[in-house]
């Protein structure tokens, strides 16, 4: 006999003056392997048509599904039910602009962070469609893969304790985005560059450790290490700034 | 009435549109995207195995080159492609994958020494050469006679976007997120932008721009079962269609992937056949061997995906609660192989399907996945009917791909033509200039309005998702991979009653702000115009060529149908409009046989 789930769904709509943030129960028969991303479009389809909530690739890629589930932010297109209680609660992720019930303006946020810590390829060199790619070495590109699988889901911002205090920190994605850079030998700044735009409490030395963006990091990418080093980096980096002659 | 203008407009904000912006923005341009989703969420980000360029760096691509290239694209197009197009992006490959490298995407280098690798089922060695050391390597793919597909593991699609929107946000390039097109501003002669609405609040606005190029991605999800991101339902091809004078091009070209996963139609690479996986039936042996001695998982997709249904047909497919399938076998490539160029695959397959790969044998089917078809432009990017419009990637028929896409072409094309089409946007906007008829653009914001009015006003009518889904169901059952006359014509016949049913919907809900099933009603009539053109274009093209498979008309006919379907839709009617003009102008390779895939050609 399968289950009859319990969804308790946030609602509200800001653009409709009659509406008033709430949680509203619908109940679902669970059936054999779903997951939420199935779940949240029978009940709009079947149940109430207006529910808002972010799928796009619902294949784990792309980011758009992220919310809390039970407590924790996670991708909703992957989280199976099998894997939850009778009753699941689902909230927008805080950190971001609600634009509905479970649909929160990722885009703004991210694009305002990519710019700050000028999220690209610095150098001076310019492109020559003649020549031949410069050579890198086989582990380098694969280590710079390993944290480009970010998707900017926002789970990281949403787990983060300095992020919900401060609405300027720019928290681990960016860390993670600047580590990336800082080992991609195309990337010509130097940690005195890499200072400016994250040498600050909005940036690396906001940071309180916490670590709840690697808990919840759908990708499995090793923040901690990377909140580590860049911390390391710039540490060092403020130290020579207090250095006579040295900046 | 609140307007937005600007130098250049993209619809879609994936690849493709926002190569073509960044080319614009570099000449001082002022660009703005339009996207659905956050850039980064576009579709493009979910293309996995890779992007093929005729580099030659790794010892299995040794002796490639762009002619090599050109002769599998055309090949794999089943002569469907237009010839001087193919030629155009073959030898740019080289250019563009090199640019993305400049830019910052961690392709993955050749490793110098011996190493093994898998073909089929089979274990063979072998060895990198020193100079080639640290260059971009590639993998194997289907239908090419060389390792040429460019990769990032399994995630090409992510890094190449990832990196694509870096250098957006550093030219300044505009994104205005969370806004669908819902129709073009236009005289009939010229483009002048496009009616938006806002999907964080509702509101329409008029975006005016000098020129408009529509970049947003395929249709897959027309079809109930497809690969397609939840967004991929036309829109950009449903604005122009809806001109009456802009046509779109071969739109029964629908590509089927061999390896949609089941349940769920999530794909999983190529490149899992292309580094040695192989496909079982339900006794667990390799059967496409049997059917391609040659080339077989390797073949092209258009035929193994017909193997595939074929051999499920004869009862050799696994039975599931979700269906028959197939098996696709990547255990002896490896744990580390997997975790490694596979980790994609890795993830989806213990996420989705609760399965270890490295172990378990992955459940899969043919599944919608492209649409060769679209906004049909001249080898510029210039949508035929309307001046100051074009179109780039898997939105337009540039047409490349003619009747079946190569596996890591469309990663490919994506920015090939985006610096190409950047490039001729950029001459455009430098000597062109449009005079603003306010009445026109007021109209046209009008006109929309009253649909919404319209539709949340109604009392009673049709359930949105209702027709939605029988639209989908149509297509899947008579427009699928194998195609006959009684099938199609039942599906033209069905789906013009749905059409017909979509003019009186109703919604559920209240409609304000950005309320989807709104969204969705105002996007529907066009999809199962979309739908028409594709099941009134199959029926009428009388013979099999790539993925277009007719039981009743099995040869490709290149004496009477070497030629591109071209769909108009005029208003009021309930059925698109075809012509026809030559496939390729330009002939470097005459017409001849693939290599695979066997079928007779008229000649």
């Amino acid at each position: 006999m399968s289950r009859k789930l319990k969804y308790s769904i946030f609602r509200y709509n800001p653009v409709d003056p009659d509406s008033k943030p709430g949680m509203q129960e619908f109940f679902l028969q669970e059936t054999e392997n779903l997951n939420l991303f199935v779940a949240l479009n029978i009940l709009r389809e079947v149940q109430d048509p207006s529910i808002q909530f972010d799928f796009c690739c619902r294949a784990g890629i792309c980011g758009a599904c992220a919310m809390v589930i039970n407590g924790r932010p996670g991708l909703a297109c992957r989280t199976k039910t099998a894997d939850l209680p009778d009753q699941v609660s689902l909230l927008p992720l805080p950190g971001f602009r609600l634009v509905g019930d479970l649909s929160v303006d990722t885009g703004s946020w991210f694009r305002a962070m990519n710019e700050k810590i000028r999220s690209w390829v610095h150098t001076d060199k310019e492109f020559d469609p003649q020549e031949q790619e410069v050579c890198m070495d086989n582990r380098v590109a694969e280590k710079i893969y390993e944290l480009d699988r970010c998707i900017e889901c926002g789970c990281c911002i949403a787990a983060c304790a300095t992020a919900q205090m401060r609405v300027d920190f720019l928290g681990a994605v960016a860390m993670n985005r600047i580590a990336r850079f800082m080992i991609d030998p195309r990337d010509k700044r130097g940690h005195k560059d890499y200072f400016e735009v994250v040498g600050t409490d909005q940036g690396i030395f906001g940071c309180m450790g916490l670590l709840g963006c690697q808990d919840v990091c759908p990708k499995n990418i090793p923040l901690q290490d990377q909140l580590a080093y860049v911390r390391r980096k710039m540490g060092w980096q403020a130290l020579r700034r207090l250095m006579p002659g040295q900046a | 009435m609140r307007v937005i203008y600007t130098d250049l407009l993209c619809i879609g904000a994936g690849l493709a549109g926002e190569r073509v912006a960044i080319e614009a923005a570099q000449a001082g341009f002022e660009t703005v995207c339009l996207s659905l989703v956050p850039s980064r969420r576009s579709h493009s980000s979910a293309a996995q195995g890779g992007m093929q360029a005729a580099l030659g760096n790794c010892i299995k691509g040794h002796g490639d080159c762009p002619d090599v290239h050109f002769q599998d694209t055309v090949k794999g197009s089943d002569w469907g492609c237009d010839q001087e197009v193919a030629r155009m992006f073959v030898d740019n490959a080289p250019v563009a994958i090199r640019q993305m490298d400049y830019w910052g995407v961690p392709w993955n280098r050749v490793v110098a020494g011996r190493s093994c690798y898998y073909k089929g089922g089979e274990r063979l060695e072998k060895e990198e050469p020193l100079e080639k050391t640290g260059l971009i390597t590639a993998r194997d793919f289907g239908g090419t006679a060389r390792w040429r597909a460019c990769f990032c593991s399994d995630g090409t699609g992510h890094a190449m976007l990832y990196t694509l929107d870096n250098v957006a946000v550093k030219y300044g390039v505009q994104v205005h997120d969370r806004t669908e097109a819902l129709s073009l501003i236009h005289n009939g002669e010229q483009c002048l932008g496009a009616v938006v609405r806002c999907l964080k609040t509702g509101r329409l606005l008029a975006y005016l721009a000098r020129a408009t190029l529509i970049a947003s991605g395929g249709f897959g999800r027309i079809y109930r079962a497809s690969t397609n991101a939840v967004i991929n339902e036309g829109g950009g091809q449903i604005i122009a269609l809806d001109t009456g004078v802009v046509p779109l091009g071969n739109m029964e070209a629908v590509q089927f992937h061999p390896t949609g996963i089941v349940p769920t139609d999530i794909l999983v690479t190529e490149g899992c056949r292309g580094d040695g996986g192989t496909l079982l039936d339900v006794k667990q042996e390799r059967f496409m061997p049997g059917y391609e001695p040659e080339k077989a998982e390797l073949a092209s997709r258009d035929v193994v995906s017909r193997c595939m249904h074929e051999h499920m047909a004869r009862g050799l497919g696994v039975k599931s609660p979700y269906g028959d399938h197939l098996w696709l076998d990547i255990r002896h490539l490896g744990r580390e192989h997997i975790s490694v160029k596979l980790r994609e695959v890795d993830e989806i397959c213990k996420n989705f399907l609760g399965i270890d790969p490295a172990e378990q044998l992955i459940p899969v089917r043919p599944t919608q996945h492209y649409s060769m078809g679209g906004v049909r432009t001249d080898k510029n990017g210039a949508a035929y009917g309307l001046k100051g419009l074009f179109s780039a990637g898997e939105a337009a028929c540039w047409d490349m791909h003619g009747f079946n896409r190569l596996g890591g072409n469309s990663l490919s094309e994506t920015v090939v033509a985006g610096m190409i089409v950047g490039r001729k946007i950029v001459e455009f906007l430098q000597g062109h200039e449009i005079s603003l008829n306010t009445g026109l653009v007021r109209n046209e914001l009008k006109k929309q309005q009253e649909r919404i009015n319209r539709l949340m006003s109604r009392d009673s009518g049709e359930r949105v998702y209702d027709l939605r889904n029988r639209m989908q169901d149509i297509l899947m059952d008579y427009v699928g991979i194998f195609r006959n006359e009684k099938d199609l014509n039942t599906a033209v016949d069905e789906l013009r009653e749905v059409l017909h049913r979509t003019g009186n919907l109703k919604l559920s809900s209240s409609g304000t702000g950005a309320d989807p099933e709104l969204a969705l009603a105002l996007r529907l009539p066009g999809m199962v115009r979309l739908a028409l053109c594709v099941a009134y274009g199959a029926l009428e093209r009388r013979e099999s060529r790539g993925s277009h498979a007719r039981q009743d008309y099995p040869a490709r006919n290149d004496r009477d149908w070497l030629v591109r379907t071209l769909a108009c839709w005029p208003e009021s009617r309930d059925l698109p409009r075809l012509e026809y003009e030559p496939a390729t102008r330009i002939v470097e390779i005459p017409p001849g046989d693939r290599g695979y895939g066997g079928g007779g050609v008229i000649s």
